[in-house]
């Protein structure tokens, strides 16, 4: 709120402070939940805090001071289950927020699958440091200095950059806290830290907006304003006269700033959630050819200062590095303990999703995926829901370029790609090396063959 | 009726012992030289959502979120800073955050809210969440899901949920604006699967408002929703691939008026058009659409999802011409953008909730009726689609390029609608295909109430309506080539 963000790095003795405070906090919520009544229970606390200031034209545009805290509770009784939240840190709200939770348990039908993860699922030992704390210490002049910098860049790119929407920088620093009547409790700080740039070219009737961005949790690590703005405006001016191409059935090759989408597809139709309710393009895909053979794509929960490492999951299970698809075939579902039960398996320590997802590489580099393609369109920007999870069918408006011998023609616009999922993946022909860093999603822009774009 | 003003004072005053004065000393306390305007939003909500799976209603959960976003402009600058406490100094800290934007010192000045006469509430105060007993929920819940077992021996899974949000919020800013809203909120969804020879889709259904449980039952309104799902996911059993290509497509009414959020909605928005990164910026008085299109945006209507008494800066809500008979007449505005663009509010200020700042947002948003009659407009296509139900859309309002992807479709051919097609993004230019539209139908729908608008992360409830319209060209992303 208006502690301004990282003035002060906090020590180390702080930042423990701050977890055992929050771990207290826990505790001292299961205990109520005991007391009143409930069998087991898990809790979830968090806090964060941050900054975001925008700059347009070279002046302020907004700042905003954020701080939030809250906590979640799932009690059972029995195999019954029930919860609630609250953002209200008051004594009596934490109060009525447990008995809630209890109420709506007496309402709920006993599952069979409901309940905590099994205790020897929970982290042993101290939990591996994951590197993910690193404060920035900028106040409201130095990030409207930086926001500056890197939103001249993008305007002064070229001529033909004509408005801006706006340079942004942020900065949030939060901790959770999770425990479960097993006796585990755990927590994580984590930080954040981003800048982002979207500018405008062109005039009336032809106008493109394109953006550019790093972000990571160290602010060393972030890529220095200069280049994201020349990024935004290169971006910006190459979509200029974009136009449709006809109809046809043409190879895809979906750019490093989508690719990744593409494996979330993958990783939504094997969860387990998905899969429990029979809404997978995927069922009873485990063991199969999913991929090409060469393909592998490992989970690694535990990279140093990664987006997406956690040392447990969302039901406080430990994490740990496995392959989801190896030698193309499916390895892995992505369940919690919930979905695992329900499908009479054992979980995977994905509750709240993957962490650190990792594409191989065919060793090709942009160029090389171009004259691979040949003639064909590069998708840079998709637009739309239209993903069906059951049937994977697919069919999404894109942007990009169109390609001919195996080189940039013209930037294209207002066209659809459109195939099924399972067949896009098994016809997978080539995937970059240029993956972009960072993200929870790693992957190298993705090669697919016989897709249709529908234009004019 | 549950009058605004009490549960103001019980849920966000009284617990934290404030009154109207403190805040009022609040708001005055970050006036000075170069503070154009400051307001406090306080906010309590309570939301509970049931679920049921495979016959059981396994899960429910409740929620409350409460807080002050306190907000400060000077010129174009924005400050902004919230807390989920409430009590004074919580908003003191944060009111001298917010306030940092002006980078000068404060002038504190007496400020004087009030006086002004509110309109009639659209909505009743009641909580909607008290409105049913649990237990008859749960009942409500089982209702839904036996039916929709019965209506075919194809259906495998059946998830129904039921979701109740009963919001108070609270509006003081330094140009008098005192405001008290009471919005009550319910869903209800269907989603079912059905197989049929190896072969598995869904369908899904659903509907709510600003009113109480009570109308999933009034009607067996609910009920009606089991069906449609059910419909639906039988109906794409049978789907062939769709066309791909540029063809003449008809819309059919009510939900299908997402065209209309997507190619002109979003363009249309107040700091859009100030900034000019808006398709449509600067084109007040051309002609944006063919001239049987007139759009609104009405905040006012009674009970619907999209509906709002009050916007979240106290404004009123109200209907606001955006195009008429083709020509764009004006903007959604919320008070920040009115002000720099010199016209006036138009009730359009939302925000997803205290921790956001408010934008023109849209309220319900939909095309008037023509003079056609359905199937007249059906009968003039030789070749393309139709197309009734959607799954949702989006837009770059910068280069006006729009999507919208079809759930339920159907080849037209020679004038009749034939085989159903599988789903299909539709991808367009909001200004060319608002000019292609030809016919427009005498079958003005509004949606059943499930729509969310998403814009700059925050995300609210809004509503689309259209009668069936005719585009004589859009692009159409299925496989079939």
């Amino acid at each position: 709120m208006t502690q301004e963000q990282g003035r002060s790095t906090p020590s180390e003795q702080t930042t423990l402070q701050e977890r055992a405070a929050l771990e207290e906090r826990v505790a001292r919520i299961l205990e109520i939940a005991r007391t009143r009544g409930a069998d087991s229970a898990e809790v979830a606390v968090s806090r964060s805090e941050g900054l975001a200031v925008s700059v347009r034209h070279g002046e302020v545009e907004t700042v905003e001071q954020t701080r939030d805290q809250g906590f979640g509770i799932t009690v059972y009784l029995g195999r019954r289950k029930g919860s609630a939240s609250t953002s209200d840190s008051s004594e009596n709200a934490i109060a009525a927020t447990v008995e809630k939770a209890l109420s709506i348990a007496r309402y709920t039908a006993e599952d069979p699958a409901a309940g905590l993860a099994d205790a020897e699922l929970m982290p042993g030992g101290p939990l591996p440091d994951l590197d993910l704390c690193h404060a920035w210490d900028i106040d409201v002049g130095e990030a409207t200095e930086l926001a500056r910098i890197c939103e001249a860049a993008a305007l002064g790119f070229d001529e033909r950059i004509t408005n801006s929407d706006g340079a942004n920088v942020n900065s949030g620093r939060s901790c959770r806290a999770y425990g479960n009547s097993h006796g585990f409790i755990g927590s994580e700080l984590a930080t954040r830290h981003g800048l982002s740039v979207a500018v405008i070219a062109g005039r009336e009737g032809g106008m493109q907006r394109d953006y550019a961005f790093t972000m990571d949790r160290s602010p060393a690590a972030l890529e220095a304003a200069e280049e994201i703005g020349r990024r935004a405006g290169e971006r910006t001016v190459a979509r200029l006269g974009a136009r449709p191409v006809p109809t046809a059935r043409v190879p895809v090759l979906f750019s490093h700033d989508v690719a990744a989408g593409l494996l979330g597809h993958l990783v939504s139709a094997i969860s387990g959630g998905n899969l429990y309710r029979r809404s997978s393009f995927l069922l009873d895909a485990l063991g199969q050819q999913i991929f090409p053979q060469r393909v592998q794509i490992e989970e690694r929960p535990h990279l140093p200062r990664a987006l997406g490492s956690a040392s447990f999951d969302g039901d406080g299970v430990a994490t740990r590095p496995k392959h989801l698809v190896a030698d193309g075939k499916l390895t892995s579902y992505v369940l919690s303990a919930y979905s695992a039960r329900r499908l009479g398996l054992v979980t995977t320590g994905n509750a709240g999703g993957v962490h650190n997802l990792r594409i191989s590489d065919d060793g090709l580099d942009l160029p090389a995926l171009l004259a691979r393609l040949g003639r064909g369109l590069l998708v840079t920007e998709l637009m739309g829901q239209g993903v069906n999870g059951v049937t994977g069918d697919y069919s999404r408006g894109a942007a990009g370029f169109w390609v001919e011998n195996g080189e940039i023609s013209h930037p294209v616009q207002e066209v659809t790609v459109a195939g099924n999922l399972r067949e896009m993946f098994l016809n997978l022909d080539a995937i970059g090396n240029d993956t972009l860093r960072p993200g929870n999603i790693v992957c190298g822009s993705l090669l697919i063959d016989g897709m249709t774009l529908s234009g004019s | 009726m549950t009058d605004a003003w009490d549960l103001v004072r019980e849920r966000l005053l009284a617990p934290a012992e404030l009154d109207e004065h403190a805040l009022e000393h609040v708001l005055g306390s970050m006036l000075g030289p170069r503070i154009d305007y400051a307001d406090l939003y306080l906010q309590y909500s309570r939301s509970e959502s049931w679920a049921l799976e495979d016959g059981i209603v396994r899960d429910g959960h409740f929620s409350i979120d409460q807080g002050v976003g306190v907000r400060a402009i000077s010129g174009e600058k924005t400050g902004f800073a919230y807390s989920d406490e409430l009590l004074r100094p919580a908003l003191e800290q944060a009111a001298g955050a917010a306030r940092q934007i002006a980078r000068s010192g404060a002038e504190p000045k007496a400020v004087a809210v009030g006086g002004r006469q509110l309109p009639a509430p659209l909505y009743s105060g009641d909580d909607p969440l008290a409105s049913l007993p649990d237990a008859d929920k749960i009942a409500l819940l089982h209702r839904l899901d036996s039916h929709a077992r019965s209506l075919d021996s194809r259906i495998t899974q059946v998830s129904v949920s039921l979701a109740a949000v009963h919001e108070v919020v609270m509006v003081l800013a330094s140009d008098g604006t005192l405001a008290a809203d009471v919005r009550p909120l319910v869903r209800c969804n269907v989603s079912v699967i059905a197989e049929q020879g190896g072969r598995r889709e869904r369908g899904a259904a659903g509907g709510g408002g600003r009113l109480d449980y009570g109308m999933f039952l009034s009607n067996d309104l609910a009920l009606t929703w089991v069906e449609e799902a059910v419909r639906s996911a039988l109906v794409n059993l049978d789907a062939v691939a769709a066309p791909a290509g540029t063809m003449p497509v008809v819309l059919g009414p009510g939900w299908p008026g997402v065209l209309l959020h997507e190619a002109v909605g979003h363009g249309l928005e107040g700091d859009f058009n100030r900034k000019g990164t808006s398709t449509f910026a600067g084109r007040i008085g051309e002609q944006v659409a063919s001239k049987l299109c007139t759009v609104v945006d009405e905040g006012n209507i009674a009970g619907r999802r999209g509906s709002l008494t009050v916007d979240d800066e106290g404004t009123p809500t109200g209907r606001t011409v955006l195009i008429e008979d083709g020509i764009l007449r004006g903007y959604m505005q919320d008070k920040h953008n009115a002000r720099l663009m010199g016209v006036a509010p138009t009730g359009n200020g939302r925000r997803q909730s205290y921790a956001h700042l408010p934008m023109p947002r849209m309220t319900n948003t939909y095309m008037l009726a023509g003079s056609h009659d359905p199937a007249e407009i059906l009968g003039s296509v030789k070749r393309g689609l139709y197309a009734v139900n959607f799954g949702g859309g989006s837009v770059d309002i910068t280069s006006g390029k729009f999507v919208f992807s079809a759930t339920e479709a159907y080849l037209i051919e020679d004038g009749k609608v034939t085989a159903p097609v599988r789903g299909a993004t539709l991808i367009g230019n909001g200004p060319d295909v608002m000019n292609r539209i030809s016919m427009v139908g005498n079958d003005l729908g509004l949606d059943s109430g499930v729509g969310v608008c998403g814009k700059d992360g925050q995300s609210v409830p809004v509503g689309v309506g259209q009668p069936t319209l005719r585009v004589d060209a859009v692009t159409v992303g299925g496989t079939a080539h």
